[in-house]
């Protein structure tokens, strides 16, 4: 026989009446950014997108990284890549991240950059979500719609979305 | 073929238990793997004297709401003054505690371990939902506001774009293995829905409607492992566990191709290579696929080599993966019917071979033509996969 131990579940009235212990911890994260994505903010800020080389793989990697993970030697040069990529995958949230619902639907998705074969971009994407859900959007082409110069500071929200290359 | 490895001791599950899987639960996590791990030593026959060491699976602290989680389950986990070690792989976790209790005996360190994963989820409020931020990179990803459901919906809508796959299609996984779930003791999500009702459900991140996707849940559940020389003591019917495999991927997710799992074909080789399985679609009996979404039980078939690169769908479609097809998938009623609290959902699955190839599922019960079971989880940034197959 399965064998289960018959735990006990909070029913809808007792919920009502847990306490709540509410604590909130005073501590800010100050994240080390690290040689090769402090120099990719850096870029961000500048309205250009930097990728690291592997000589041996030949693989451009976007975001840069120090090392090749799959060679595990360090990168060899810097590469600067268009802001330009196809669509890989798209979706559209109605929910906020810790699942409530959003005021509008926002499509975000990876962007797999067009000088960097393989390497992706996970980002906002300015189209109708209509696009999104008949799957029209896959496989085009988009590109950075970036802040302003004197808005940038560094932050990966220095581009403010991708959007479809008229063609 | 077998490959030759050089293991000291066979290894036998003699032993499983768990406890029902529920949004909240008044029991504390201690409680829940004391109720668990009760239940499974004493299927097992066995005393709390005669477990030599302990293995604990638990996913992010930050569920429970405190850290050292392993450390503060120590105790309810049969721990107290044994050698005790928590592992952790996110939702692979479960599966992976087994492994993990698997390879003290099989090192030969041990002859009797105890494998026990718990979970509590709904101790986060407003929803742990808030809790997966911390999964995602803090410089090039948070500052995006990246809820979970995103990136299965990404990696969902890839699979579909790719193999040109139908929501409705997807839909049937959802159906069957709720309606599985209506005959297991311990479900929290059993229904009898149709593929209309998941169509109609609440889109959540499109293509993710709500029936897309198992609950938020709690419970714990374990499994007694011991050597062969205890086994045959002990029990007429050990369930042998003949392979395991696990495999990670880069965090660099963007840069991976979602529609398949290679990562899961790497773990699988590995389970199957040493339990000598050549063709896992015809060796199968059943498997326990890993489903916190309806996607990913096919997404997993393809990783598995059960069913070949955009055709699970198609077996799902057929029948094959129902519980009275050739080669059911997830009997038990699987994370989408019986529930999802990470770790143990990953356990309840190697529960399931457990009581599966001893003919004890009751209704659940599939047929044990050619012997061989299977279990399978997945997690961190989707990037690992657990296996463990069993044989009667």
């Amino acid at each position: 026989m399965t064998k289960v131990y018959k735990s006990i579940a909070v029913g809808v009235e007792e919920e009502k009446r847990i306490i709540t212990i509410y604590y909130k911890p005073y501590i800010r994260y100050e994240f080390s950014a690290g040689q090769a994505l402090s120099r990719y903010l850096q870029e961000l800020k500048n309205g250009r997108i930097i990728g690291r080389k592997c000589n041996k793989c030949n693989r451009i990697l976007v975001p840069p990284r120090l090392y090749c993970e799959q060679c595990f030697r360090m990168t060899d040069e810097w590469v600067y890549v268009r802001d330009e990529g196809i669509v890989n995958t798209a979706v559209v949230s109605y929910i906020t991240q810790d699942a409530r619902k959003a005021e509008r639907p926002e499509v975000v998705g990876v962007i797999e950059l067009i000088d960097a074969p393989g390497q992706g971009i996970f980002h906002r994407i300015n189209v109708d979500p209509k696009e999104v859900v008949e799957k029209t959007v896959f496989g085009k082409r988009v590109r950075a719609v970036w802040k302003k110069s004197e808005e940038r500071v560094g932050d990966v929200n220095d581009i403010l979305y991708f959007e479809l290359v008229k063609s | 073929m077998k490959t030759n490895i050089n293991i000291k001791n066979r290894v036998a599950i003699v032993g499983a238990g768990m406890t029902l899987f529920r949004r909240r639960l008044k029991e504390t996590p201690q409680e829940l793997a004391f109720e668990a791990s009760r239940v499974a030593l004493d299927s097992a026959g066995l005393d709390v004297k005669d477990v030599e060491a302990v293995v604990i699976g638990s996913a992010p602290d930050a569920f429970d709401g405190f850290h050292m989680k392993g450390e503060h389950l120590s105790d309810g986990s049969m721990g107290y003054m044994k050698p005790v070690k928590r592992v952790f792989v996110g939702g692979a976790t479960g599966v992976f505690t087994a492994i993990a209790g698997w390879w003290h005996i099989a090192s030969g360190l041990y002859d009797i371990v105890l494998a026990v994963a718990e979970e509590k989820m709904s101790n986060a409020r407003p929803h742990p939902q808030g809790l997966f931020k911390y999964i995602w990179d803090p410089i090039v990803e948070r500052p995006l506001n990246p809820n979970l459901i995103w990136i299965f919906a990404m990696e969902m809508h890839r699979y579909m774009y790719k193999y040109n796959i139908k929501k409705e299609d997807i839909a049937l996984v959802s159906v069957k293995n709720k309606r599985n779930a209506l005959d297991h003791p311990a479900a929290q999500a059993a229904a009898n829905i149709s593929v209309d009702d998941v169509l109609k459900s609440e889109v959540l991140v499109w293509p993710v409607q709500r029936l897309d996707i198992s609950p938020v849940s709690e419970g714990a559940a374990a499994v007694v492992l011991v050597s062969e020389r205890v086994a045959r003591k002990i029990t007429d019917s050990p369930v042998w566990i003949e392979g395991v495999g696990w495999n990670l991927d880069s965090t660099h997710w963007t840069s991976r191709e979602l529609a398949y799992p290679k990562y899961l074909e790497e773990a699988g080789n590995m389970a199957y290579r040493m339990a000598g399985i050549e063709n896992p679609r015809k060796q199968l009996d059943f498997a326990e696929v890993y489903d916190p979404f309806d996607y990913k039980e096919l997404h997993h078939m393809e990783g598995l080599q059960i069913a070949n690169k955009g055709e699970a769908p198609k077996l799902t479609k057929e029948g094959v993966t129902q519980r009275d097809g050739d080669l059911p998938i997830c009997p038990s009623g699987g994370l989408l019917g019986v529930g999802n609290p990470i770790a143990a959902a990953g356990m309840m699955k190697v529960c399931e071979l457990f009581w599966q190839h001893r003919y004890e599922a009751g209704k659940r019960q599939v047929r044990i033509k050619r012997g061989y079971g299977l279990a399978q989880a997945w997690g961190d940034l989707m990037q690992v996969s657990t296996v463990v197959i069993t044989k009667t």
